[in-house]
């Protein structure tokens, strides 16, 4: 159980419930969909650039809870960040949830601390990190339809 | 009473529990629940066994040598050729052809019959509960063809609208293609109704078989299919190996498949001379192992007895059931009268991959997506469900095992 409690952490199950950001953003600058076949996640992540600065970021869409709560952080996370610091975030979140060390601590974590125990569940870390390809890929400007699988 | 009492006591299922060393295995602590044989079945140490000895004491290739290994490995091969026509009551050993699975047993018949049979303006009816497998297949050949693809709708209980089926077998239909059983959702077709119906129309049938075999008593001949294709491990033999029935007749005027050894009687640059019945269908060195360990499977399966078997998953399949819907929340998706032994079911405010996390670590495995089966999942409006297939070593304790997993998901979502 402690495992699970690991994984379904408090932040997951209350984001999961209850996700921040959760609706669509008409005056997007950027717009890119995330689908993972195999799971059925599908999201679509709205940004809205000023220059480089994420003045707002949404997403809508359904998927597990891991996929939803780490969509719903993650918009939480790089609101009124620079695109280079929502990138460095993408990094870092990346290594998290692989098992890398992420050459932070759990104060700088923040709330993406609460991933880190998707690292003991191989099969999860595609659903973590959906949300946040999704975004890396509307940074890039890349239009295509993203997936972790 | 008496004849459900001696039923209890010649079904012994601790008995042939011990017969599946995989099944003593505990995962993350947990004793192993194992209630994903709709995906695979795990193998009894007879198929295990047979598939040593061959690689011990009789490996050699098939049809090629005179040297006394060749003989041994192709009596072996073809002697397995006959525990499969005894299976499904199939009138010759031509009529079998080894596949590498029912995937390829439907591409054969797509690509071999269909192509050389299919015209502009011909339809393919399937169905809306099909696997992926009896989709892709004739969706490429309706592309490469011309022909159209029609679908028979499915109704609430899952079940097929045979109506609907009556009402779109008109004469452009040249071929139908429909699953024994549904993998997603249990629902057992009226396979030998709706043969008839088709042969009516004149019409060829194919049936995918994969979910059929494991559970029920299949006859080619009383069924009357035209084709039939099942896969090895999923009635408790090897991956890898399959097997597509096929008429005679059809078969022989059918091209072949694939090229290459064993396929031929003659080959010159001029003109090639293809083989006899089954031979013409399996190009190159086949996969002899997988063979003799499907007919290993075959004979454990009947060594059981598939009315048995049936009788057994039955029993598991109302009391899972009835057990599932005792939980707040829970909802069974395929209630159709007629149902193999597979659960498919969503719970209220988690996600079928939330839930198979959690069930995995009580070591209860089970399956979680869409089951290849998307337009089904579609036709459901669910992104995917959790599927419970039971399979004959099962046990009502499992069923409580998974119940208690199910528990204790919702401790954890809903705290």
């Amino acid at each position: 159980m402690n495992d699970l409690r690991d994984l379904y952490q408090q932040i997951i199950l209350d984001h999961n419930r209850n996700p921040r950001n959760y609706h669509e953003l008409p005056e997007a600058t950027k717009r890119v969909e995330g689908y993972n076949p195999l799971c059925g996640d599908h999201y679509t992540i709205f940004v809205d650039l000023d220059g480089d600065v994420i003045k707002d970021v949404a997403f809508t869409g359904n998927g597990c809870a891991i996929s939803k709560s780490s969509a719903s952080v993650m918009t939480t996370a790089v609101k009124g960040k620079r695109t280079e610091e929502a990138q460095k975030l993408f990094d870092t979140f990346h290594k998290l949830v692989t098992g890398e060390p992420a050459g932070l601590s759990e104060a700088e974590l923040g709330r993406l601390a609460a991933f880190s125990g998707v690292s003991e569940f191989p099969a999860r870390v595609k659903c973590a990190i959906l949300a946040w390809h999704t975004l890396h890929s509307a940074l890039q400007n890349e239009q295509e339809v993203v997936t972790t699988e | 009473m008496t004849a459900v009492l001696q039923e209890k006591k010649t079904y012994d299922v601790a008995k042939i529990r011990r017969d599946f060393p995989i099944l003593n295995r505990s995962i993350r602590g947990k004793k192993l629940v194992y209630l994903d044989n709709a995906a695979t079945t795990q193998k009894p140490q007879a198929v295990i066994d047979r598939i040593v000895r061959y690689y011990t004491e009789e490996n050699s290739n098939v049809h090629r040598g005179v040297h006394y290994l060749s003989e041994v490995a192709t009596a072996a091969y073809e002697s397995s050729r006959t525990t499969v026509k005894r299976f499904i009551n199939a009138r010759d050993e031509k009529e079998i052809v080894f596949t590498r699975g029912t995937t390829e047993g439907i591409n054969l018949v797509a690509s071999s019959w269909g192509r050389r049979n299919l015209r502009a303006g011909d339809e393919v009816l399937i169905t809306a509960i099909e696997h992926h497998s009896n989709i892709v297949p004739w969706q490429l050949l309706c592309e490469e063809t011309g022909a159209k693809l029609r679908i028979v709708p499915v109704n609430d209980a899952g079940e097929l609208v045979l109506d609907e089926y009556a009402r779109l077998l008109t004469r452009k239909v040249k071929l139908v293609a429909f699953g024994h059983a549904s993998n997603a959702l249990g629902t057992i077709n009226p396979v030998k109704r709706m043969t008839a119906m088709a042969h009516e129309n004149g019409a060829v049938v194919l049936i995918d078989g994969a979910q059929g075999v494991p559970h029920l008593t299949v006859d080619v001949q009383d069924i009357d299919c035209d084709f039939y294709a099942f896969s090895a491990h999923k009635v408790y033999g090897p991956t890898g190996i399959g097997v597509l029935y096929g008429k005679q007749a059809l078969l022989d005027a059918m091209p072949p498949y694939q090229g290459g050894g064993d396929m031929i009687l003659s080959v010159s640059f001029e003109k090639t001379t293809y083989n006899a019945l089954p031979y013409k269908f399996e190009a190159g060195t086949p996969d002899i192992a997988g063979v003799v360990g499907l007919a290993a499977a075959l004979d454990y399966v009947s060594s059981l007895g598939l009315p048995n078997i049936a009788a057994h998953e039955h029993d598991l399949l109302l009391y899972a059931t009835s057990s599932l819907k005792s939980i707040d929340g829970v909802r069974i998706i395929g209630t159709a009268a007629e149902k193999a032994s597979v659960i498919s079911f969503t719970l209220e405010g988690v996600h079928p991959h939330d839930i198979g996390t959690i069930l995995d670590q009580e070591g209860v495995a089970i399956r979680t997506g869409h089951h290849c089966a998307q337009p089904l999942m579609m036709r459901f409006n669910v992104p995917a469900t959790g599927r419970a297939s039971f399979g004959l070593y099962n046990t009502r304790e499992e069923a409580d095992a998974l119940v208690a997993a199910l528990h204790k998901t919702i401790e954890v979502f809903r705290g």
